[in-house]
């Protein structure tokens, strides 16, 4: 009965709505007077060409997983969860108190204790709405978008009034002990006899997102809460007759979705700036509903997804530095990338299920 | 329309009396793979009541929303009094004098009768003249054909008789010349159902054509003039009511013999398994649903609540089934049950050995997005031969087990992999009875079990349930189908406004007498009106 | 703080007020026909550039206003040929538009204007100018009405006064003409009006086209009002005039009443950078945050429950 074969609708679909984003992507970049053939090669270059490029695409894919798979649990539950950005910020915050609480002696003992405070502090910002759209009601997308707002000013606040250090210029919290440094690919990869490049960010958290990752997948697909989740998110009075309670399946989701994205902050704070700075989520939070979409919702999708994504956003700053740019060129390639795998799905799926009808009508013949 | 233009052409083949008032001529409508009509013909005298009967999913709706212009067939031709019209879309078969009253009706319930009438045949810009122009027609119509409403009331406090008036008059201030009907008598009470035969009486006798969409062969019986009878897209007879038999076309219908009777032994009821006391039911929106209702069900019996829908049968099985909250005393093989909801919920109540087979299988029994196996636990999912430890769920022995049941129960394909949505209704039921019998519960709510169901798997359905009744477990059966109560219950209650009505025995009651119960007669006014005849 | 103090906070919750007003009318005539808009905040955006680089090219904000009208019904376009022409979900596509235009108009703005995504600053007839109403100097004097007339119901831009005025005639619009009857029942029950053999499609479409406009009228009084486009100068308005459209329980003259609840709230915190309460000094990051406070608190359903038109959020398909 079904009109297309399961892997058009997993893969070609997806990546048809990516090739038709990316050359309107082109188009923009030839707009503004630019040659998009040039600007591919510059990014490729500017990511891949070196080991220093690739630290980088891994260190943005890495905060990009997180965000991703926080978007994707929400979203398997029917929760458009567009507040990763201040959940991420907020992580930011629980992994600087606990990076900054103990003069840590080594990072095997930092990391996981800044990991519940990242998560804590994630799933604390997403409970708000989370209860609201529960108990109120309250439309999850307009409430996690003003936490996102709230989110940013807190920071400022606290940035300013608590974590500043008393005499300095810069709106920033000390740096963390040597004992909470994260080991980058630079010195895990040293004992293999790899040099991999020594300013390039990428670290052990990368490793962190791909456990996630698996565990994404087991959560949602083999447990029970995880069925009750996708269940939810089917059919909310499917579930009810079932015996599932939807707020609680509400709340769970979204703290889990905040937890995620707190956890990026061991990334980005802790693994790379090693201290808290204003507006350090850099609009991670935003891109994992891309990721998120592109990647349908599902742990493999959503690794390629944010390696593609890594590339734009270390391929767009070296656009910035050589063809000048602005950086605001990967948003709009994410703007175009939800548009055309989330919200022109269609537009792409009726005439290829069509092709394929056609085609299996014609072998049947 | 360019009929006016052409008239002079037109002169030659202008309509004669004797052409129909429709001809269809070789329509056929596929849905991507699906083949929903092929190749169909029929012709529709003027004046006159034709009926189309068949099976779910044998066309019919389709048929009939090729020729309101709500979907465009793949070829043929439609001739409207013998000329032919090309219904491109609604308007068009409204300008060609055709009224369609949906079985879902098509009305804005935060409008008032007059805002729904005039919508979409309003004359101009503003609304002030296009309603009080309406609002005089509409009192003529009333008056005309018994379809009295109240103009300015709100659809959503009207009751599902007067909706369907809204929409018959709707379809007369457009000047319908022939008006169909898509399954009109689901919703109505028997009383109701012949208010509505006698306004279609009316209009046949002022001219109009009327099509009756049904799968009801007493509705065939009772007022067409002609019949057709459609199975799997395609037309497979069309008759003179009066020269056929309920049997001849139910065989028509089905392309086999039909057992309208579910052969079963007489109930030997045991024990009380669940006893209801004073139970009382409020809805969100604070309307008071059941009214004080008390009752048992014993061991191998199957009660039958008959009743129209929405008189309170609904909320009684949510609050059995544990996803509603009630007041009053639900005894569980003597043991109380929790009603508030606070400590209860769907799981606990499984847990009881109350197994539920829901409504509406779409929104609540089935999550069509899911596979078979995934089905075939849901509810159940907790329970502890489902895990393979203390954190993941048994996938591989769910899919054994969902194998087995779909054997058992002969659903087709048997593919636990399948997701819900690819399977047909009828198997579609067959899998959540079979998860909800084969938990081996004490007592067994069903609703509509046979709702959007062929033939054939409605006969397996009621085999299934009666035996389950035959192992001495206790059926609750709410069904509008009164046919379906009368030959599946041991006995018989009537809900009317969420009360209980009064309660018989199928052999010594009939649709006559149920009719008036479920309408809200009470058994001393139906004693009265005995006693005067 | 005294009368004139009070007069000048209320003028300017009116003028704050405006642009949040038009952008609530575009949701409700959105919403009422059935479409869920997210992306008013991108559609703002959009054209608070488009505008005020024609006008900063031009000199003229009239010029300015046509282009700021045509980028925002040009996503508008976007959003219907997404949401009712390919029958998409409503909510990603108006995330993916709000994207859009935050990173289109950085990225144009720059190859533009190279001023790092501003647009030039506008002075003159590059901004709209205050309409100062009869008699507005002569009543001036009269204490209490005087002031009152003079600061708060005269000086305002065409804008605020065309932004007034579309209150009363949305609500006419809405309940008292054929096309407000067919935009309320598309928006409970599309498939009403499609048997009534009205085009849902089409209906829907020109609700957005109303959107448009009204979000182009919204976005070039806001970067007329700032004298130029800053990046992400939308700062949240879009997503406020929803929540106000929410409180405003999808009524015209209510949300008069929402919006300017918002723009005194924005008056206040603007006015007062921070606020001493006895010991507690209440922070300026407070004072900032507090219209997204407040909008969570209104959506938290505090108000009472709103009922949205049935059918929003839905795309219409035909049932077999």
């Amino acid at each position: 009965m079904s009109k297309m074969p399961k892997w058009a609708d997993a893969v070609l679909i997806p990546l048809i709505s990516i090739l038709i984003a990316f050359f309107f992507s082109g188009v923009v970049i030839w707009a503004i007077g630019k040659d998009p053939f040039v600007a591919i090669k510059t990014m490729v270059q500017g990511a891949f060409g070196s080991t220093q490029g690739v630290g980088y695409t891994l260190y943005y894919a890495t905060n990009f997983i997180f965000t991703g798979l926080a978007v994707a649990v929400a979203y398997h539950a029917r929760l458009f969860n567009i507040g990763g950005e201040g959940q991420a910020t907020l992580g930011g915050l629980g992994v600087t108190l606990v990076c900054l609480a103990v003069p840590w002696p080594h990072w095997a003992l930092a990391l996981p204790a800044a990991m519940i405070g990242g998560a804590l502090f994630g799933a604390a910002w997403a409970f708000i709405p989370a209860w609201l759209q529960a108990k109120r009601g309250s439309h999850i997308v307009i409430t996690t978008i003003m936490f996102n707002y709230i989110g940013a000013a807190l920071l400022g606040y606290v940035l300013l009034n608590v974590l500043k250090v008393p005499g300095s210029m810069l709106t920033e919290s000390a740096r963390f002990p040597a004992g909470a440094h994260l080991p980058t690919f630079h010195e895990m990869l040293a004992p293999f006899g790899i040099n991999f490049n020594k300013n390039a960010p990428a670290n052990m958290s990368f490793l962190v997102a791909i456990l996630a990752s698996v565990a994404f997948y087991f959560l949602i697909w083999r447990t029970r809460l995880g069925y009750e989740i996708r269940a939810y998110g089917q059919s909310e009075t499917a579930a009810k007759y079932a015996g599932i309670n939807p707020a609680r399946i509400v709340i769970i989701a979204m703290l889990i979705s905040g937890a995620l994205a707190g956890l990026m902050a061991i990334n980005n704070v802790m693994g790379e700036a090693e201290r808290l700075i204003d507006n350090a989520v850099e609009g991670a939070g935003f891109i994992g509903i891309a990721v998120a979409l592109m990647g349908r919702n599902h742990p493999i999708g959503i690794f390629l997804a944010s390696i593609l994504f890594g590339f734009l956003y270390q391929g767009g700053a070296e656009l910035a530095f050589w063809e000048s740019i602005p950086r605001e060129l990967v948003v709009v390639i994410q703007a175009l990338v939800i548009m055309f795998t989330g919200a022109l799905d269609n537009m792409v799926r009726v005439p290829l299920e069509k092709l394929f009808l056609a085609f299996s009508k014609k072998k049947e013949a | 329309m360019s009929v006016q233009n052409e008239a002079g052409r037109q002169e030659t083949v202008a309509p004669t009396a004797s052409a129909p008032a429709i001809e269809l001529r070789g329509i056929s409508k596929a849905f991507g793979p699906v083949q929903a009509n092929k190749d169909i013909a029929i012709s529709v005298a003027k004046g006159s009541i034709h009926g189309i009967i068949g099976e779910n999913g044998a066309g019919k709706s389709t048929l009939m929303s090729i020729l309101y212009g709500f979907y465009k067939a793949d070829s043929g031709q439609i001739l409207i009094n013998g000329k032919e019209v090309h219904i491109t879309d609604s308007q068009a078969a409204i300008a060609a004098g055709i009224g369609m009253v949906f079985q879902h009706f098509k009305l804005v319930e935060n409008f008032t009768v007059l805002e729904n009438v005039i919508l979409g045949a309003e004359d101009g810009g503003l609304l002030k003249p296009s309603l009080a122009k309406a609002r005089k027609l509409l009192e003529q119509l009333s008056d005309e054909y018994e379809l009295s409403v109240d103009p300015d009331a709100l659809i959503e406090d009207l009751s599902v008789g007067h909706q369907q008036r809204v929409e018959i008059l709707k379809a007369l201030y457009r000047q319908a010349d022939i008006l169909i009907l898509d399954e009109p008598t689901g919703v109505l009470t028997p009383a109701e159902a012949d208010h509505l035969f006698r306004i279609l009486e009316g209009l046949k006798e002022q001219g109009k054509t009327i099509i009756l969409i049904t799968h009801k062969l007493r509705e065939i019986m009772e007022i067409t003039d002609t019949v057709s009878v459609m199975r799997r897209g395609e037309m497979t007879a069309t008759v003179k009511t009066a020269e056929t038999s309920p049997e001849e076309l139910a065989e028509l219908m089905v392309g086999r013999k039909v057992l309208l009777r579910v052969d079963k032994k007489p109930a030997t009821p045991g024990k009380p398994v669940v006893q209801i006391e004073n139970l009382r039911v409020v809805d969100e929106q604070k309307v008071e649903r059941v009214k004080g209702v008390s009752f048992e069900v014993r061991e191998g019996e199957i009660l039958g609540i008959a009743g129209v829908a929405g008189n309170g049968q609904t909320e009684l099985l949510e609050v059995l089934g544990g996803y509603m909250s009630g007041t009053g005393k639900i005894l569980i093989n003597g043991q109380e049950i929790d009603l508030s909801g606070k400590h209860s919920n769907g799981q606990t109540r499984r847990a009881r050995g109350i197994s539920h087979v829901p409504e509406d299988r779409h929104d609540e029994g089935l999550i069509l997005e899911f596979q078979a196996w995934e089905n075939m636990v849901f509810g159940y999912h907790h329970a502890p031969e489902y895990q393979k430890n203390a954190l993941l769920m048994d996938n591989a022995g769910i899919k054994a087990m969902t194998q087995k049941s779909m054997d058992k129960f002969d659903v087709r394909p048997p593919n636990p992999k399948l997701e819900a949505k690819s399977f047909s209704g009828g198997n579609q039921q067959k899998i959540v009875l079979a998860r909800e019998i084969e938990r081996n519960p004490d007592l067994l709510l069903v609703g509509q079990p046979t709702r959007g169901v062929d033939i054939g798997a409605i006969e397996f359905i009621h085999q299934q349930i009666v035996a389950l009744r035959d192992q001495g477990k206790a059926i609750l059966l709410v069904s509008v189908e009164l046919d379906e109560i009368l030959s599946l219950s041991d006995r018989i209650i009537v809900m009317f406004d969420g009360q209980i009505m009064g309660e018989r025995r199928p052999a010594e009651t009939n649709e006559g007498e149920l009719g008036l119960l479920m309408a809200g007669i009470t058994d001393e006014k139906t004693e009265e009106a005995g006693a005067q005849k | 703080m005294d009368y004139l103090t009070i007069i000048q906070i209320l003028d300017s919750s009116v003028r704050l007020a405006t642009p949040l007003l038009l952008t609530c009318l575009a949701g409700l005539f959105s919403e009422r026909a059935g479409v869920v808009d997210i992306g008013l905040e991108g559609k703002l955006l959009a054209a608070a550039f488009l505008s005020s680089a024609a006008a900063a090219v031009t000199g003229s904000i009239w010029i300015g206003l046509l282009a700021g009208i045509a980028g925002s019904l040009a996503f508008s376009m976007i959003h219907g040929l997404a949401s009712i022409t390919f029958k998409g979900d409503q909510l990603i596509s108006g995330v993916a538009l709000n994207f859009l235009a935050a990173g289109l108009t950085v990225v144009v703005g720059q190859s533009w204007f190279q001023l790092g995504g501003r647009t030039p600053s506008l002075n003159g007839a590059e901004r709209f100018s205050p309409w100062t109403l009869p008699f507005s100097e002569a009543l001036a004097k009269i204490p209490v009405i005087g002031p009152a007339y003079d600061e708060l119901i005269s000086g305002h831009t065409a804008l605020t006064y065309l932004a007034l005025l579309s209150v009363p005639l949305s609500w006419w619009v809405l309940y008292r003409s054929r096309f407000g009857l067919r935009l309320r029942a598309v928006g409970e029950n599309p498939s009403a009006v499609d048997t009534a053999g009205i085009s849902v499609v089409r209906l829907r479409y020109a609700a957005l086209v109303i959107a448009g406009v009204l979000c182009g009228l919204a976005g070039t009084y806001l970067a007329s009002l700032a004298a130029g486009f800053v990046k992400d100068m939308s700062a949240g308005r879009g997503y406020i005039a929803l929540a106000a459209l929410i409180f405003a329980k999808w009524r015209p003259w209510y949300a008069l009443w929402a919006t300017l609840l918002f723009g005194l709230l924005e008056a206040i915190g603007n006015r007062y950078q921070s606020i001493a309460l006895g010991d507690i000094v209440i922070p300026v990051q407070f004072m900032q945050a507090l219209p997204y406070i407040l909008t969570v608190i209104i959506l938290a359903g505090f108000v009472g429950k709103a009922i949205p038109p049935r059918a929003s959020g839905q795309s219409y398909v035909k049932e077999r």
